[in-house]
């Protein structure tokens, strides 16, 4: 089917089964490797995208679904530079392997743009969703702890 | 491959569902494309009910809230009705899922899904939600607990949609929700509870419901240990006695997320547990 929506905000008219799982569609037909999948089944957020400005997993979701539809993935979120999330990982060493990366960074600009000024209990319920298995948390905690609004000491 | 379709009406809707007998029905995906995916076979068709807006709608009129089937999780939270009207099932949906599933996921699916574990099924029983259930021949409205059947089964008919969910908007008493799973987020419920108190200014009961998920073929209720806690003090010792004969009374099993016996043992805890909110 024919499916007309924008990918990091060039509309794009694409050509896709309806039921091609979305992640498929942006890493295997639009090359958009960026967003990863290693469970497959919603519990890990390696495969989070923005729709229409909303953190959801590309893994469940269906091409039909895109319709329409707003699409920001890693790629688009900065084109041009590092965006403050992005340096404020960097900063704080919240990246090991990178895998769970950019999930990490758009379930963060997800929170924040609901919640400016996270605490850090917060930012842990913001980021339950994505899963890392390198860093611990503490640091992915710290990075975006140092773009809330509230500015607190960091925990232990 | 299947077939997709996103009718935008309720009008576009049954037709599309008369013409396609073994559709299955997508109401936020996080379950049923994960089944789609395990099962390894796919569906004939696939019915979408996100572009149908009147599906959506969270209000309040004449004593009763109406929130449509296919509200996301997310709107429950934000919607203002619910947190102030039905706080205990604005708790439950904060603890479903994570950000990005509450942002997919519906009420509708959560319910139609029937898991013993659907975290805003406790909840909706004690607050005697009944369902709107939607077909070309009309509306006819059942008890949530005349709609689940059993694990994974619900009485939906050929033809036939959940519209919504009707809860009446009267005082429920002060809300509880406790869910008990093998982590703190994103994690299926090995047990849960909730409860609706009401005391009188001396701390007598004089209402209590309670419900637990996770701990039978789907929710436990046990009326008569409810009526025993009214006129009761909202103490330990009443929680203590009510919480033992409830926990020998549920019907656990064994599974992947936790041994009966362990359920059990939680069953028994969980009532004392609302006891610390208290001031």
């Amino acid at each position: 089917m024919k499916i007309r929506c924008t990918i990091n905000g060039e509309q794009r008219d694409l050509s896709a089964a309806p039921d091609r799982r979305v992640v498929d569609l942006l890493r295997e037909d639009l090359g958009l490797c960026g967003t990863k999948e290693s469970c497959g089944s919603g519990e890990c957020g390696s495969c989070t995208i923005l729709v229409n400005g909303e953190s959801r997993l590309s893994c469940l979701m269906i091409a039909a679904q895109l319709e329409g539809a707003e699409i920001l993935t890693i790629e688009g979120f900065a084109p041009d530079h590092l965006h403050p999330i992005q340096e404020a990982f960097i900063r704080h060493g919240a990246i090991q392997c990178g895998f769970c990366t950019p999930g990490m960074v758009l379930a963060a600009a997800d929170l924040l743009s609901r919640n400016p000024s996270p605490d850090r209990d917060e930012i842990r319920q913001g980021l339950s969703g994505n899963l890392c298995r390198c860093t611990g948390y503490q640091k992915i905690v710290d990075a975006v702890a140092s773009l809330s609004g509230k500015q607190e000491e960091p925990d232990e | 491959m299947s077939e997709v379709f996103l009718p935008a009406t309720l009008a576009g809707l049954f037709p599309i569902m008369e013409q396609n007998p073994d559709a299955v029905l997508l109401a936020g995906g996080t379950d049923l494309l994960v089944r789609i995916r395990a099962s390894g076979t796919r569906p004939q068709a696939i019915i979408g009910l996100e572009r149908i807006v009147s599906l959506r709608e969270i209000s309040m009129n004449d004593g009763t809230i109406r929130i449509g089937a296919m509200a996301t999780h997310q709107h429950l939270l934000d919607s203002g009705i619910i947190k102030s009207c039905i706080p205990v099932l604005h708790q439950a949906v904060s603890a479903l899922g994570s950000p990005q599933i509450r942002h997919m996921g519906t009420i509708g699916g959560n319910i139609c899904t029937a898991s013993p574990a659907g975290d805003t099924l406790p909840p909706l029983y004690l607050l005697d939600a009944c369902l709107e259930l939607t077909s070309k021949a009309g509306i006819r409205t059942i008890p949530i607990s005349g709609f689940i059947a059993g694990p994974g089964l619900n009485t939906l008919q050929k033809n036939e949609i959940l519209s919504a969910v009707l809860i009446p908007a009267r005082v429920h008493g002060t809300g509880y929700y406790r869910k008990v799973g093998q982590r703190r987020s994103l994690a299926i419920a090995v047990i849960s509870m909730a409860a609706l108190v009401m005391t009188d200014p001396d701390g007598i009961i004089t209402g209590f419901r309670f419900a637990f998920g996770s701990v039978g073929p789907t929710v436990m209720r046990f009326p008569d240990l409810e009526s025993e806690l009214v006129g009761k003090r909202f103490a330990d010792e009443a929680l203590s006695e009510a919480g033992k004969e409830a926990a020998r009374r549920i019907m656990p099993i064994t599974d992947i997320r936790a041994s009966a016996e362990y359920r059990r043992m939680v069953a028994e805890t969980l009532l004392l547990s609302i006891r610390e909110e208290l001031p």
